[in-house]
């Protein structure tokens, strides 16, 4: 069935099929719709969860945590200042390996105060050991949350769902609603290992000392630095599980079949333009003009960026003459984070193509189609080599 | 032949009941919109897709407007439909605009509009606060809630349609104010591009219960009372 709403509801519907049991949420926008939508949902009875308001994102996350590590699925959802205000937190979580699913809606941080979309919010917490993953339409945020659940509770690994606040958020547009019989065959209950129990009391988490120890039990447990391993090791391992959940999707639903890069005029393509979110989809109309130009350039959307599916992106690009990566966010004083990281995943390739970086819709800047064909047009030329320092677009100075 | 009359018949008693000028006016069965007549503004890549901006006040209900329109559009086969409030720090009764595009296949760039092919105004004494013409496509249709007839208003190279849509909302038992399922209906007959029956459906969707036929009976209403103007 398809239903014409926001992809805040959208990622609200796909909580509810996901049969979430705990949701703690503060608002904020452009994040409020969704949670204001889910409690609407608890209230009507027609979700069988518990919704707890909390004073702050810091306590969402921290109800999350609780109730994750009770054994209860878990959902919270955040933009900008609000996910910068749980960043304890967010390490604690994945620290935990507990399989908490959050929305963040993409918004810029102040100072200065900003609503509008930007992906510095997330993207600034890439080193926070969450899964990070990101939505182009209605249709994926919905599909992503579902895979989320399943993929956090199978790699025991919080996982984000990014997606462009406004552009997304509030905008309406249509989307195939699943069969929640056809969501339980993907997502069964969540049945974790070990869960806090009264009857049963543990200790989760205490202090660990620099080097391994023995256990109450006297078995050898890891240290510190072996939990840390294990989670970076476990990240990894999750991109096979990313691909297999992605073909398992689509064998129910007939949808999805790109894990890490969703391409548009790829493969005859000697350029790309990559990047990640809705702009992926905007930019396929400019591909579309630029073709009948002449210009043999296609688009890629990048779906996960954390784990970094590095040999994806050198699989995929490494022959191609050029990159050319536009971003939302910045690491400031260097360039792009996705630049580098994809400039690094084709260092180890003899034949590489050159890749350039432009900063772009900051704080909700217009992105006009205009000025992507012009930056494409300038880019894709054989001259064309690497940079090291972004450029801009649509600065007006 | 016969139930044709009686339809006419009902309407016509329907708007005597409702104190309304009866207009007669053949309903168009070409829709009175050619896309193909526009010269498209460079912004867009795609001139396949139809553009429209409501303009409306903040509580009036513009935004509702589009979203029935989207789904009306979805259900007569415009597959790919986005609508997208314009995202400030609204008030109500401040101005207030959205974007509704709609296309033969899905839609990928979620930009605003910049050059619309017709603008919806909910309040013609916007017009004296609003440029609501800004970016309009040469020959290009505004679409007003107002008493005044077409030639009253001078845009130039551009069509001009009204409805008396506040009066007959509220002639039709909707409360003071309420136009946004009216304008609906003078889009309906303004554009021709969607069947005013799909329209009404969407409305009725809309609004639970009888609120939702009243809704969609001012439609039918002002889809019958809407005065098209020339370029």
């Amino acid at each position: 069935m398809h239903i014409i709403e926001s992809g805040n509801v959208a990622a609200a519907l796909g909580v509810k099929l996901a049969e979430a049991s705990v949701i703690a949420a503060y608002p904020i926008t452009p994040q409020t719709p969704l949670t204001e939508k889910l409690s609407e949902l608890v209230d009507a009875g027609e979700m069988n969860a518990q919704y707890i308001p909390v004073e702050s994102e810091h306590s969402a996350l921290a109800v999350c945590i609780a109730a994750s590590s009770a054994g209860s699925r878990a959902f919270t959802a955040t933009s900008a200042n609000g996910l910068l205000y749980m960043n304890e937190q967010l390490h604690w979580a994945a620290g935990a390996r507990l399989p908490i699913v959050m929305c963040v809606v993409n918004r810029g941080i102040g100072a200065p105060w900003t609503v509008w979309n930007d992906h510095q919010d997330s993207i600034s917490q890439r080193d926070t050991g969450w899964i990070q993953l990101y939505a182009c339409d209605h249709q994926q945020i919905l599909d992503t949350v579902l895979k989320a659940f399943r993929l956090a509770e199978t790699v025991s690994v919080p996982v984000m769902v990014c997606y462009d606040g406004y552009i997304l958020s509030h905008t309406y547009m249509p989307f195939e609603l699943p069969d929640a019989e056809m969501v339980r065959r993907f997502l069964p209950p969540f049945a974790p290992e070990y869960f806090l129990d009264p009857k049963c009391p543990k200790n989760l988490n205490t202090v660990t000392l620099p080097d391994i120890r023995p256990d109450v039990r006297g078995n050898t447990a890891p240290g510190y630095m072996e939990i840390r391993h294990n989670l970076h090791m476990d990240m990894r391992k999750s991109m096979d599980v990313i691909s297999d959940i992605e073909i398992e999707f689509k064998e129910i639903f007939g949808r999805g079949g790109y894990p890490f890069i969703e391409p548009y005029r790829v493969n005859d393509a000697d350029y790309v333009a990559v990047c990640m979110g809705s702009l992926s989809y905007h930019l396929r109309d400019v591909i579309d003009m630029l073709r009948k130009e002449g210009i043999a350039v296609g688009a890629a959307g990048l779906r996960v960026y954390r784990p970094f599916p590095d040999k994806a992106v050198a699989d995929a690009f490494s022959h191609k003459k050029g990159l050319i990566v536009f971003e939302k966010a910045l690491s400031y004083g260097n360039q792009g984070a996705l630049f580098a990281d994809i400039k690094a995943a084709l260092y180890a390739k003899t034949d590489r193509p050159f890749v350039r970086n432009y900063i772009l819709g900051l704080g909700g800047r217009e992105i006009k189609t205009t000025e992507l064909a012009d930056a494409l047009r300038n880019s894709c030329k054989p001259s064309s080599a690497t940079t090291d320092r972004p450029e801009w677009i649509g600065l007006k100075m | 032949m016969e139930t044709f009359v009686i339809k006419i018949c009902t309407v016509v008693k329907k708007l005597i009941y409702f104190n309304v000028k009866v207009v007669l006016d053949c309903v168009p069965l070409e829709p009175l919109y050619h896309k193909n007549l526009l010269k498209k503004n460079h912004e867009t890549m795609r001139d396949d897709i139809i553009q429209t901006r409501w303009h409306g006040r903040g509580g009036q209900g513009a935004i509702t407007a589009a979203k029935i329109v989207a789904e009306a559009a979805f259900e007569s086969g415009y597959s790919g439909v986005v609508m997208a409030p314009t995202f400030g720090t609204e008030r109500r009764g401040a101005p207030v605009f959205t974007s509704l595009k709609f296309a033969k296949t899905k839609i990928y760039d979620l930009s605003p509009i910049t050059a619309p092919d017709m603008v919806i105004v909910l309040d013609h004494l916007l017009l004296e606060e609003v440029d609501v013409a800004a970016g309009l496509a040469p020959s290009g249709l505004i679409v007003i809630n107002s008493p005044k007839e077409p030639d009253a208003y001078r845009f130039e190279g551009m069509r001009v349609a009204t409805a008396d849509v506040t009066n007959i909302s509220l002639n039709g038992g909707l409360p003071a104010g309420i136009v946004n399922t009216g304008i609906i209906g003078a889009f309906g007959k303004a554009t021709g591009l969607i069947p005013i029956d799909i329209l009404c459906k969407a409305i009725e969707k809309e609004f639970a219960g009888k609120n939702g036929r009243k809704n969609a009976d001012v439609a039918r209403i002002t889809f019958e009372n809407t005065r098209v103007g020339g370029i």
